[in-house]
């Protein structure tokens, strides 16, 4: 079964149309997003949605190229990638490629930045359409000059005539024109021995933007008139407003308050006015009472008594054997708990609403899916509504950015003219996010007489890991509470739960079933979604199979392991640990998945130790070997690991949002506490190059096997095995 | 309410007129036009308000703009020499390439920069005590503390 994506089809013919020139012979009745199989030969990445080249990038007139994408700079880097393939195409310095991130009407429409998919659809995408304005340019030279390809040299966006000292800029080849042509499969890119900037670790240009100080975040902007707001959120979920006393509401700079249902929002002519009006419309405001939250009992066993929906993921051969348990079976439970984005930064969006337009400038990952549901919360014309992708706090999944916007929609349609600087506290952040979602996981096993898996039986317990905004206005925040409110459409078994479900090994007979609730907290996507529930379990079963086996937990994996590419990672992170000694009360724990089972390759290991009297555990090293197939920028990579592995180790050993009767509890980093430097291991990543090979999604592979490796090495250090997150002292210690 | 109030930043006086209880962050930010400091948590936990008050690096978001006259602010754009060079610490961050959103950095080069004033040549746990009210969510810590080092190495 394929997991289910936003459908960037439905907003097609708007985007064109807006363009204003739609060239003939352009299908509009072309492949859908989540099951792209163009003709054959297949265009690549994101093109199989749009394909002219200047849907990808313009020829600027002071000789610079404009490339076009509909992704966000997230912190990943992205923006760097893309200038980095484009330049290397065009023969362009990297200075005189910009970027033009994501926003409607003006970049195509490539869905959500999600799913590490960025450098496999956005920059392949943007390669080939370099390559094809390349191809273009020579041919318009050759045909201005009536000479040969040959005698033609393209550099730094000018084509010259050799020996003739005749030079024409891109700009004036195309004369005021941009290049209108489609890109065939067919186009000839560059060989890769001949790369300057592709493969090789270039510097992001913003971060040296950020370190002084520029404006950079959608936090920054100063539009001239700009007044600040905030939202009153309900004491829970399902609290409608019974009142709100306007009359005797007065908070110095007061401009408004918006009330339209049971959202409540102030506006104020200084920000602090909008703090401390927030502050004070609490008490002006009356809440209804609501069904209080399932608490006094242990999460793990309540998800399991809620209403399923139950699907099998994948079968083969049978699993009966299972049934008998014996001395060559093993049985084992996972859990893990809802945790969040826990965005240092509070979501933040400025909207605009002039005339009959509505400006949103916003961190969303999908400008296009998110102005089709603001559009339909505010019953406008999608084509009045006009979102410009910002750089935000790093998010790596489905935080507030889109329910600010949706706020900051609301409070600009009932305050028009003013540009409106919506901004969460950090409680509205902590409170109101949607977590990825707490999980349950069953795994069964039954071993032959070499160690070998012949039988395997996963069932997972969880809740959607999607409810981005996909178009649907019951996905955002705010839409619920309006005084026509529209509901939240839940999307069960397409959510992402199952991500990473299936084990990447040999196995000759299993069955994989998911089970989706509707839990008691609102979720979405969190980096890897489900993978990191399930690469957890899996790995960790995988270490206590190899502990019945009596084997290497490597050659564990390796023995049940067909791919070269997967035993490759693991022999070198063998190669690496083999030498690391470990003293008393030290242990290292070894984990490995292939993210989405198509993805990036990913071996882990890490390094504890542990305290037993007080259970603590110290992480102390930990390293990470990936293949990604061929790497744009290695830098870019090495960073996304590193981080996504310590942000992992934070998730498995502290993390877990907690809720009382009302509504969740964990409201700030005391009640949520996440790593901090004395926390930190150190990290060092090693990756194979593939430089032949198609580039691999890769922001999201070391997620799950960093939680695994970690609970593994605790099981060396200590000899206990944590199967329920986040790690607790208690059960360490001893 | 509102009051003229005198503050020194970045080496130049600057007199806004404001409710003196406005937390300095949101002067900084709004009356001075500053991005360096970002609003993270208001409750000095996380450490993305930090500026220096006297080279100490210090959370802004709570504390009243009132007791900040005849204090010398520092925000991360005043670590910049007047001709654009750029202060150790944030070269190092840059070269480095320590930031991914980079929305904590601000925080991180303050600290860092009050850190290496104590301490010039810090060691792995002197690193880590001085940056510990800082928080990141992209995980950059390992890559912030090879910045550090390298500032401290450079300067």
């Amino acid at each position: 079964m394929k997991e289910s994506a936003y459908n960037p089809q439905q907003s097609r013919r708007k985007f064109i149309n807006s363009l204003g020139c739609l060239t003939i012979g352009f299908s509009l009745t072309g492949t859908r997003w989540a099951e792209a199989t163009p003709s054959t030969p297949a265009l690549p990445g994101s093109l199989a949605l749009e394909d002219r080249i200047n849907a990808w990038l313009e020829v600027l007139a002071d000789g610079r190229v404009r490339v076009l994408t509909g992704k966000m700079e997230l912190g990943q880097g992205i923006r760097t990638a893309i200038a980095q393939v484009a330049a290397e195409e065009l023969d362009l310095d990297l200075g005189q490629v910009e970027v033009h991130l994501a926003e409607t009407g003006r970049t195509p429409n490539e869905g959500y930045t999600a799913g590490s998919g960025s450098i496999e659809h956005s920059a392949m995408a943007v390669r080939h359409a370099a390559a094809a304005a390349r191809q273009r340019l020579l041919e318009l030279a050759d045909r201005h000059w009536s000479t040969q390809p040959e005698q033609l040299q393209i550099t730094q966006g000018k084509i010259s005539r050799r020996g003739t000292g005749q030079v024409l800029t891109f700009a004036e080849l195309l004369n005021g024109k941009q290049l209108e042509e489609e890109v065939k499969p067919s186009v000839k890119l560059k060989p890769k021995n001949e790369y300057r900037y592709v493969g090789k670790p270039i510097h992001r240009t913003d971060i040296e933007q950020m370190v002084r100080g520029e404006s950079v975040y959608v936090h920054d902007l100063r539009l001239p008139g700009m007044v600040h707001a905030r939202v009153v959120r309900p004491p829970a979920y399902r609290a409608r407003l019974e009142s709100f006393d306007q009359s005797t509401f007065k908070v110095p700079g007061l401009l408004k308050t918006v009330v339209n249902g049971s959202f409540v929002a102030v506006v104020t002519e200084q920000e602090y006015q909008a703090v401390q009006a927030q502050q004070q419309a609490r008490e002006h405001a009356r809440w209804s009472r609501t069904e209080p939250l399932p608490t006094g009992q242990d999460l793990e066993a309540y998800i399991k008594t809620l209403p399923t929906r139950s699907q099998n993921v994948k079968s083969q051969g049978t699993v009966s054997p299972l049934d008998q348990p014996d001395g060559r079976t093993l049985r084992a439970s996972y859990f893990k708990p809802y945790q969040m984005h826990g965005s240092i930064g509070p979501s933040c969006a400025v909207a605009l609403y002039e005339g009959d337009t509505l400006h949103v400038w916003t961190h969303t990952q999908g400008v296009y899916p998110l102005r089709d549901a603001i559009a339909k919360m505010l019953n406008m014309d999608p084509d009045k509504v006009h979102l410009k992708g910002v750089p935000g706090s790093g998010c790596y999944g489905h935080n507030g950015a889109d329910d600010v916007a949706a706020d900051a929609a609301l409070v600009a349609v009932a305050y028009p003219g003013k540009p409106v600087r919506m901004q969460w506290m950090r409680e509205d952040e902590h409170a109101w996010e949607p977590y990825g979602s707490a999980m349950r996981l069953e795994a069964e096993a039954r071993l032959d007489d070499a160690g070998r898996i012949t039988h395997w039986r996963y069932a997972l317990w969880s809740d959607s890991h999607s409810s981005r905004p996909g178009g649907n206005p019951g996905n955002l925040l705010a839409a619920r509470y309006l005084a026509k409110p529209f509901n939240p459409p839940g999307s069960g078994y397409a959510g992402g739960a199952f991500r990473n479900s299936e084990p990447y090994y040999a196995i000759p007979n299993y069955k994989i079933d998911v089970h989706t609730f509707e839990g008691p907290l609102r979720v979405s996507a969190l980096r890897s979604l489900g993978a990191y529930g399930n690469v957890f379990a899996i790995e960790s079963f995988m270490d206590e199979l190899s502990v019945k086996a009596k084997k290497d937990p490597l050659d564990f994996r390796i023995m049940h392991s067909t791919d070269e590419r997967a035993v490759a990672v693991m022999q070198k992170l063998k190669e690496i640990v083999r030498s690391v000694k470990t003293g008393p009360n030290e242990g290292i724990g070894v984990a490995f998945s292939r993210y989405k089972n198509t993805a990036t390759y990913c071996a882990v290991a890490a390094q504890v130790a542990v305290d037993k009297a007080s259970g603590q555990v110290q992480v102390e090293r930990m390293w990470a070997v990936i293949d990604a197939g061929e790497v744009i920028n290695p830098d870019g990579i090495i960073n996304q690991t590193e981080g996504g592995m310590v942000q992992a180790a934070s998730w498995t050993l502290k993390e877990e949002v907690l809720f009382n009767q009302q509504h969740v509890s964990s409201r700030d980093w005391t009640s949520y506490p996440i790593f901090r430097y004395s926390d930190v291991p150190t990290v060092e990543i090693t990756l194979i190059p593939r430089p032949h090979d198609e580039p691999l999604g890769a922001g999201e592979a070391a997620q799950g096997p960093t939680a695994a490796a970690l609970v593994n090495a605790i099981y060396r250090a200590s000899g206990k095995r944590i199967r329920h997150l986040p790690v607790r002292p208690e059960e360490v210690a001893g | 309410m509102e009051k003229d109030l005198t503050l020194h930043v970045n080496g130049k006086q600057h007199t806004v007129r404001i409710d003196p209880v406005t937390p300095l962050l949101y002067v900084l930010r709004n009356q001075l036009e500053l991005n360096g400091p970002k609003y993270g948590c208001g409750h000095e936990v996380c450490g993305a308000c930090m500026v220096l008050l006297d080279g100490v690096a210090m959370p802004s978001c709570k504390i009243p703009v009132e007791s900040m006259e005849g204090r010398k602010i520092t925000t991360l754009e005043g670590l910049t020499r007047p001709d654009g060079t750029l202060h150790p610490v944030q070269r190092a961050f840059v070269e480095e390439q320590a930031a991914q959103c980079g929305y904590c950095l601000n925080g991180m080069v303050m600290a860092a920069v009050a850190l290496l004033e104590a301490n010039k040549q810090p060691d792995d746990a002197a690193i880590r005590a001085g940056m510990e009210r800082n928080l990141c969510r992209c995980g950059t810590q390992t890559r912030i503390m090879k910045a550090i080092r390298r500032a401290a190495k450079e300067s």
